[in-house]
């Protein structure tokens, strides 16, 4: 069943995942999440098996949450790091932050980190995306590290208009224009033509859905599945299955999207020595390749890659230790050293701008070279001024930090789409929908006043392979 | 968006303030209530609701805008606490209860997928016919 898994992912990988991954990340996963039994109440599956393929968010959490603890993790809650140091070698030294509850700063000196900061959405308004600003991925590429796959990040799930929930009872769905015409839309199996139906339609007008044909035996047991699906509509006096409700696509990044930072060996180091990624700050590539890692892929990436990043890091501490002698300098940027004096810079402007840039159906779903083009151009210009006058203190320097990173986000995803002139996997492109045969290459961006791109090649994956050895 | 903090049933613990993902509350001085300080930060996420050990916190259904509610009215819709009774929160470990119809998730998902398929089918089948 496991190899089978693995070719599955393989075909629909689009020749950029490596089976190594894969079957290191099944193995991990089968090995270990068993582990948190003590923590997590897995249930039967039906057929008295443990049922393991996947698991509820808020139990998922406080379980790991137990779990660190009992094994004497120190666990700061409030505590958004805002940069990472480095050694004058180019190695990471540690990170700096601010504790939000008390309204300090606070510096640790570290061997190695791992950045476990979570993915970026574009603030668009899914649920548990506020905090995913792609802020690991702004303090890593300070650092000097780079990233992959960052074309691979338009990507939407269905919700009702009012509150983004999870997605389980809208699949059979039947959508309605305003006047109550039924629209033709494509079953969400076929994929990105079903978002694609509906994209057009809400550009339109507002589009309706109807659950009344959803599976029966769904209805009475929603609540127990996904308890906060229900909360909106009940909240609301909407019913579920029997009103027809608006609805609209909440775009999901690099959450269910794929790229990340780039991982260069076994241990997921990125190519800043002693710094590490995990989960979706992390290119999830490597398993999924050019397709969407959303459910049980992500989640057995964060599993897998939290704990091979986390025991390189552990090992590098005991071997190097801290170094607390030699000299740390914050990488920080916008938002902490702006390079010119500082004056008030319109967040809120900068922010719409990645949501407008990022998120509008017209053009994520038909992306151009003129239209990424001009998006390119208006990002800059944003991250010109943020990254020259934008200065904050205190607890403002979260929110300045965020800011500044859902716009560098913006804009390696934008280069990266630009550069990658095919369609393949979730990377669409409206002027080149066909792949391109030399095309299954990884694509590599990076950079901050200047964003670059490049296609990874067999030199450097061997020259890497080599520098690791 | 977080609603109301109801002053009469929050015993102060804070639980919420350490549980909410993004910063919207700040912490009650002594076993006051926390405040809602910051409500544009909220995501409608119910985490706070989930947390609380008292039931006297609630959570509006739109995140889009600020809502006011009717203290009372929301105390006898039976409301409050919903969230927490739906995950069986409070269940001693080893209750496999909370999680029991989890596993279905996924049938479900594709049941309905299905359905839209066939209908789909269907109706360009008909289609193609007239």
């Amino acid at each position: 069943m496991r190899a089978a898994a693995i070719e599955k992912r393989q075909q629909a990988a689009f020749g950029l995942a490596e089976k190594a991954w894969a079957e290191r990340v099944l193995e991990t996963t089968w090995r270990t999440l068993p582990q948190l039994a003590a923590y997590y109440p897995f249930s039967k599956d039906g057929t008295g098996e443990t049922y393991y393929p996947g698991v509820r968010g808020p139990e998922y959490m406080r379980a790991l949450r137990h779990c660190a603890l009992d094994l004497g993790v120190s666990v700061l809650d409030h505590h958004p790091a805002l940069e990472l140091l480095t050694h004058s070698d180019g190695s990471v030294a540690g990170a700096a932050g601010y504790e939000r509850l008390l309204r300090q700063p606070w510096t640790i000196r570290a061997a190695a980190c791992v950045v476990a900061t979570g993915g970026c959405a574009f603030r668009s308004g899914l649920i548990g995306s506020h905090t995913n600003t792609g802020d690991g991925y702004l303090m890593a590429a300070e650092a000097g590290a780079e990233l992959s796959g960052m074309e691979f990040s338009t990507i939407y799930t269905l919700s009702p208009a009012w509150c983004s929930t999870r997605t389980l009872p809208y699949t059979g769905a039947r959508f309605f224009d305003a006047a109550g015409a039924e629209l033709d839309i494509p079953p969400p199996m076929s994929d990105r033509a079903h978002h694609r139906a509906l994209a057009k339609a809400m550009l339109e007008e507002s589009v309706f859905a109807d659950l009344s044909e959803a599976p029966e035996a769904l209805k009475p047991i929603l609540r127990r599945i996904q308890p906060a699906t229900i909360a909106p509509f009940e909240r609301r006096g909407v019913r579920l299955f029997e009103d027809r409700f608006e609805v609209k696509l909440f775009g999901e990044g690099t959450i269910r999207g794929t790229g990340g930072l780039r991982i260069i060996d076994e241990d997921c180091q990125t190519n800043v020595r002693g710094l590490f990624a995990a989960g979706d700050a992390a290119t999830r590539e490597l398993v999924v390749g050019a397709s969407s890692g959303g459910g049980s892929p992500n989640s057995a990436w964060a599993l897998t890659s939290g704990q091979l990043g986390g025991a390189a890091a552990a090992r590098l501490a005991r071997s190097q230790g801290r170094r607390t002698g030699a000299r740390a300098l914050g990488q920080g940027r916008s938002g902490l050293r702006p390079t010119r004096a500082t004056h008030a810079v319109d967040e809120r402007a900068a922010i719409d701008a990645v949501k407008d840039e990022m998120l509008s159906y017209d053009k994520a779903f038909w992306k151009r070279r003129g239209s990424l083009q001009t998006t390119q151009a208006r990002l800059d210009e944003v991250w010109a001024e943020l990254a020259q006058y934008r200065g904050a203190q205190g607890l403002e320097q979260v929110a300045a930090r965020e800011t500044a990173a859902l716009v560098a986000t913006a804009r390696w995803s934008a280069s990266a789409a630009l550069a990658r002139t095919e369609t393949r996997g979730l990377h669409v492109r409206a002027d080149a929908p066909d792949m391109s045969p030399d095309g299954a290459r990884r694509l590599l961006v990076g950079g901050l006043d200047t964003v670059w791109t490049r296609f990874e090649t067999l030199a450097s994956i061997t020259l890497l392979a080599e520098e690791a050895a | 968006m977080i609603a109301h903090i109801f002053a009469d049933l929050c015993n102060g613990c804070q639980a919420c303030v350490t549980a909410c993902p993004t910063h919207v509350l700040d912490a009650g001085t002594e076993s006051e209530p926390p405040v809602i300080a910051r409500l544009d930060q909220c995501q409608t996420c119910f985490m706070c609701e989930l947390y609380c050990p008292q039931d006297a916190i609630f959570v509006g259904p739109d995140q889009t805008q600020a809502e006011t509610i009717d203290p009372a009215a929301i105390k006898a819709s039976g409301l409050l606490g919903q969230m927490r009774r739906d995950h069986i929160w409070d269940a001693p470990p080893g209750d496999l209860a909370p999680l029991s119809e989890y596993w279905k998730l996924g049938p479900y998902l594709m049941g309905g997928a299905q359905i839209a398929a066939e209908r789909y089918a269907r109706r360009h089948a008909l289609g193609e016919k007239e």
